[in-house]
């Protein structure tokens, strides 16, 4: 049972990352320069998804304190000022979607919101991801690192990291679902990108094995888990031929894949712990009354009905949404 | 802990609910009322009941947008804020909670997209399925939220071990009696926002002379269903304070603002309750009403606040205040609904001027209600978080800081007063264009999960942009 919910939390964060992840990157690079249509191109590329993706976040935070009631109060807690920029990050950013179209004055503030709110709320999950593989300080159960306590170069690094690597995301989708002008400088990101979003990879990494000896020792005992990183350089040499090949579909389904195996190379280097060496997933897991209840209903059930409902939705809007972009 | 950090917190937690129960009560009803308004379109072939539907559903598209993106923060802040809660009562909250997410938002993400974009696509009985579908899972969301809410106000079903609730008996949980009523108070107290909000617009219309089919359809719809739904509200009411009057006796005190036990116990109508003397300021009361009130009898004894230790108290003025704010509100809307239906009935409404305007401006009516009727459930259940089990005090993230409390309140504050005065203008500027107006209209290019797009001007299509100018 706890497997089970472990494999489901496990699934909804990565759903997320990769749904959420192109989206706030295009919002971060709708920060660039952009000319007003091509602004236009960007938004009418993610328009049909986005919202649809935020909700794999609460999906996300409730199955984590139905299921790890333990893990949901200390790390939200912890990371109080992330969590709530993080939250109006997406509010600003989500509303601007809707009001940008309607104004014409204040258009500005809704530009500078959306860019601004996706720029904060990406970084915000970075610095989180990196103060957990940090390793955050607990003592009895208890966080005992303050309001900052988040906060160091390593997290902020990977605040900077997993903005890198949503735009990155962001720049294929936009590869991907365009054309013209639009794809052509989406296009010419991407290397850029790619390359600052591997170097921070194998930053962070050296960084955990450095710093968590029990994990180099993991790593040596199980030479097989090396397929993780393997699989994610395969990924990257596809990643860089698909470009230099002019090739629009491979690039986003190989960053996927990237982001894939280095969300999983992470969580076998921690497991079995889920707030790295301070709770264990078996000290958070809920009681067997709640993991049973969630299971019998929506774990069985409702869960692979959403997953349905995602692969209908990017169905219907399946190919490139080009008939108009030409007239840039 | 922190005393400041705790007020902080309450405050931030009472806004941030305030703001977001404002849209659920206004889509759940709105969800309902779309729904019978195509399955009017179907069987009786009127278009105006087609233009009234694609009129409601652009408002309706951003309600339900500014509804999503302050429910995301709800789901959140029991973790950040309440964290020894969240921890204590996780097993049993977190498992609701996650019940509302995956069946609720889900039917509603699924078929919101059909009912704005879908029309040309799908049969009209799968599209009015739609509409059927949208508005069930709004109203599943309000039920699992109800549960979860009433579970805290009298816990039921739960076994305490190392420190947590642990659910003992689920079917004791979901279908706790308290619930039930409280769910359809609730659920009225939504389709009162919908219709009175409808019926407020039908009347504008009447008054500015635009309209008038329109006009006709919304006030004749909206306050009948008005003239069936309030007494029907005050019967639930009634029941709802049973059952404060059963499980939580000090609530019960101190809605009535009665400090002593009487007996048999007079109703206080007005007061100005003072904590300090223990005692009401300029009080009117009126004998034996209060045992009839709380016990149908003319001789029962009922308790006071001082039978309570003062620690064990609730504020007293807040829920004395706002009980009667709901109370008031909920005979003005009586009265409004009675009097409106009986004009229509007697086609003289178009002439009752006085009405059209009483029935224009009662349309906050039913959301302050609302709002009262929460600070009343809310604020007496103090000082427990979950009642007779875990005090707010307690519930709190130890390590809270006033400063951390106090920056993300100023932001809440500053954040939402920004997009809530956007969003209402939005609204007007909708409603005063009319169900005519040339504001939106829905392109072809289908483009489902983006609730607020109905009621953009030119949407956003995926298959290349709009290209004219506004
Ligand atoms: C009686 C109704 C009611 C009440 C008391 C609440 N909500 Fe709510 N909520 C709804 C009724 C609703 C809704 C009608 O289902 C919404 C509003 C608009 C919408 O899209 O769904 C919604 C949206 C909504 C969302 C966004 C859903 C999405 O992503 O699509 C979340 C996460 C929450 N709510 C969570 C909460 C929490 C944690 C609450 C309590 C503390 C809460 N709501 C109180
Ligand atoms: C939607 C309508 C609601 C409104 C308007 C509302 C209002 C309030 C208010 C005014 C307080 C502050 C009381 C005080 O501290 O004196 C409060 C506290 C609280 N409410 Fe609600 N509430 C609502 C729904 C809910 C629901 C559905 C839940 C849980 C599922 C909930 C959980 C809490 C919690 C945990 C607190 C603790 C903080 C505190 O006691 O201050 N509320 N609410
Ligand atoms: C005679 C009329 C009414 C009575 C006697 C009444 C009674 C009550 C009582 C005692 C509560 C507190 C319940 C608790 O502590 O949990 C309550 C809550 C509430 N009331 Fe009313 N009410 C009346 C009319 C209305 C009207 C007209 C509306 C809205 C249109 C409304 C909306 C609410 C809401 C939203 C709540 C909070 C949810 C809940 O606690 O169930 N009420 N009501």
């Amino acid at each position: 049972m706890v497997t089970f919910w472990v494999a489901l939390l496990a699934i909804s964060i990565l759903v997320y990352l990769l749904l959420d992840g192109f989206d706030l990157g295009v919002g971060i690079l709708f920060l660039l320069p952009n000319s007003e249509p091509r602004r236009r191109a960007m938004l009418g590329a993610i328009a049909p998804f986005w919202d649809g993706n935020e909700t794999w976040l609460v999906v996300t935070g409730v199955i984590l304190w139905g299921a790890f009631p333990v893990v949901y109060a200390t790390v939200l807690s912890a990371f109080y000022l992330p969590v709530i920029f993080m939250l109006l990050g997406l509010i600003l950013r989500g509303v601007a979607f809707e009001f940008r179209n309607k104004s014409q004055r204040s258009r500005w503030i809704w530009d500078l919101s959306f860019g601004g709110g996706s720029l904060v709320a990406s970084f915000m999950q970075g610095a989180m991801v990196g103060a957990l593989v940090q390793g955050l300080p607990i003592a009895n159960g208890q966080y005992t690192g303050g309001t900052f306590g988040w906060f160091s170069t390593f997290s902020v690094l990977c605040g900077v990291g997993l903005c890198l690597g949503y735009a990155l995301l962001g720049a294929c989708w936009l590869v991907r679902k365009r054309g013209g002008i639009v794809r052509d400088v989406a296009r010419a990101q991407v290397p850029v990108l790619a390359t600052g979003v591997l170097a921070f990879l194998i930053l962070v990494f050296s960084h955990a094995l450095l710093q968590h000896l029990p994990i180099l020792h993991r790593w040596i005992e199980r030479p097989y888990l090396f397929v993780f990183p393997a699989i994610g350089v395969g990924a990257a040499c596809v990643l860089a031929s698909s470009i230099l090949r002019h090739d629009d579909y491979w690039p986003f389904h190989m960053v996927s894949l990237i982001f894939v195996m280095a969300f999983g190379t992470l969580a076998v280097s921690f497991w079995p712990s889920m707030v790295p060496f301070a709770i264990t997933i078996d000290e958070a897991a809920a009681p067997h009354a709640s993991l049973a209840f969630m299971f019998w209903g929506e774990g069985l059930f409702i869960f692979p009905l959403m997953l349905v409902y995602v692969v209908t939705g990017f169905h219907v809007f399946r190919g490139k949404f080009d008939s108009a972009p030409g007239h840039y | 802990m922190d005393a400041t950090a705790l007020l902080l917190s309450r405050l931030q937690f009472a806004f941030t609910i305030s703001f977001h129960i404002i849209f659920p009560a206004f889509t759940i009803g709105l969800a309902a009322w779309l729904t019978l308004l195509e399955a009017l379109h179907l069987s009786t072939g009127r278009q105006v009941y087609q233009v009234l539907f694609e009129f409601w559903l652009k408002i309706f598209g951003i309600a339900f947008g500014l509804g999503v993106v302050s429910g995301v923060v709800m789901g959140f802040q029991f973790g950040t804020n309440w964290s020894e809660l969240s921890k204590m009562s996780g097993p049993i909250q977190g498992p609701l909670l996650s019940y509302e997410t995956f069946t609720a938002f889900m039917l509603e993400a699924s078929f919101f997209g059909i009912l704005v974009f879908g029309r040309p696509r799908v049969h009209p009985c799968f599209y009015l399925f739609s509409a059927a579908m949208v508005a069930l899972g709004t109203t599943l969301s309000a039920f699992w939220i109800m549960i979860n809410n009433s579970w805290m106000q009298v816990p039921a079903g739960y076994v305490q071990q190392n420190g947590m609730f642990v659910p003992d008996d689920w079917l004791k949980i979901i279908f706790n009696p308290v619930a039930m009523v409280r769910f359809v108070h609730m659920l009225l107290a939504a389709y009162l926002s919908g219709a009175f909000c409808v019926a407020a617009t039908g009347a504008w219309y009447m008054l500015r002379k635009t309209y008038q089919a329109e006009a006709q359809i919304m006030l004749r719809m909206g306050l009948f269903l008005a003239a069936v739904l309030v007494p029907a509200q005050l019967v639930f009411g009634h029941l709802v304070g049973d059952y404060v009057h059963q499980h939580q006796p000090a609530k019960f005190a101190a809605i009535e603002a009665r400090w002593h036990d009487e007996q048999p116990a007079g109703e206080v109508i007005v007061a100005i309750p003072d904590a300090t003397t223990e005692s009401n300021r300029y009080e009117i009361k009126i004998p034996v009403l209060g045992s009839i009130i709380a016990s149908m009898t003319t001789t029962s004894r009922e308790v006071g606040l001082t039978s309570f230790p003062a620690e064990d108290r609730p504020p007293v003025l807040i829920p004395f205040l706002t009980f009667r704010l709901m109370v008031g509100c909920g005979l003005i809307m009586l009265v409004l609904a009675w009097l409106g239906s009986w004009r229509i009935m007697h086609h003289q409404i178009e002439r009752s001027r006085w009405l059209l305007g009483s029935t224009f401006l009662s349309f906050p009516l039913p959301f302050v209600a609302t709002l009262a009727g929460w600070y009343t459930a809310e604020v007496g259940r103090q000082p427990w978080v979950v009642y007779g089990m875990l005090r707010t005090a307690r519930a709190m993230t130890p390590f809270l800081t006033a400063d951390a409390a106090l920056t993300t309140l100023v932001l809440f504050g500053a954040v939402y007063a920004f997009i809530f005065s956007f969003g209402i203008a939005f609204i007007y500027r909708l409603l005063r264009a009319g169900p005519g107006g040339t504001l939106a209209e829905v392109a072809s290019g289908a483009m489902p999960n983006r609730p607020m797009s109905v009621a953009d001007p030119e949407p956003l299509s995926p298959h290349g942009y709009p290209q004219a100018g506004e």
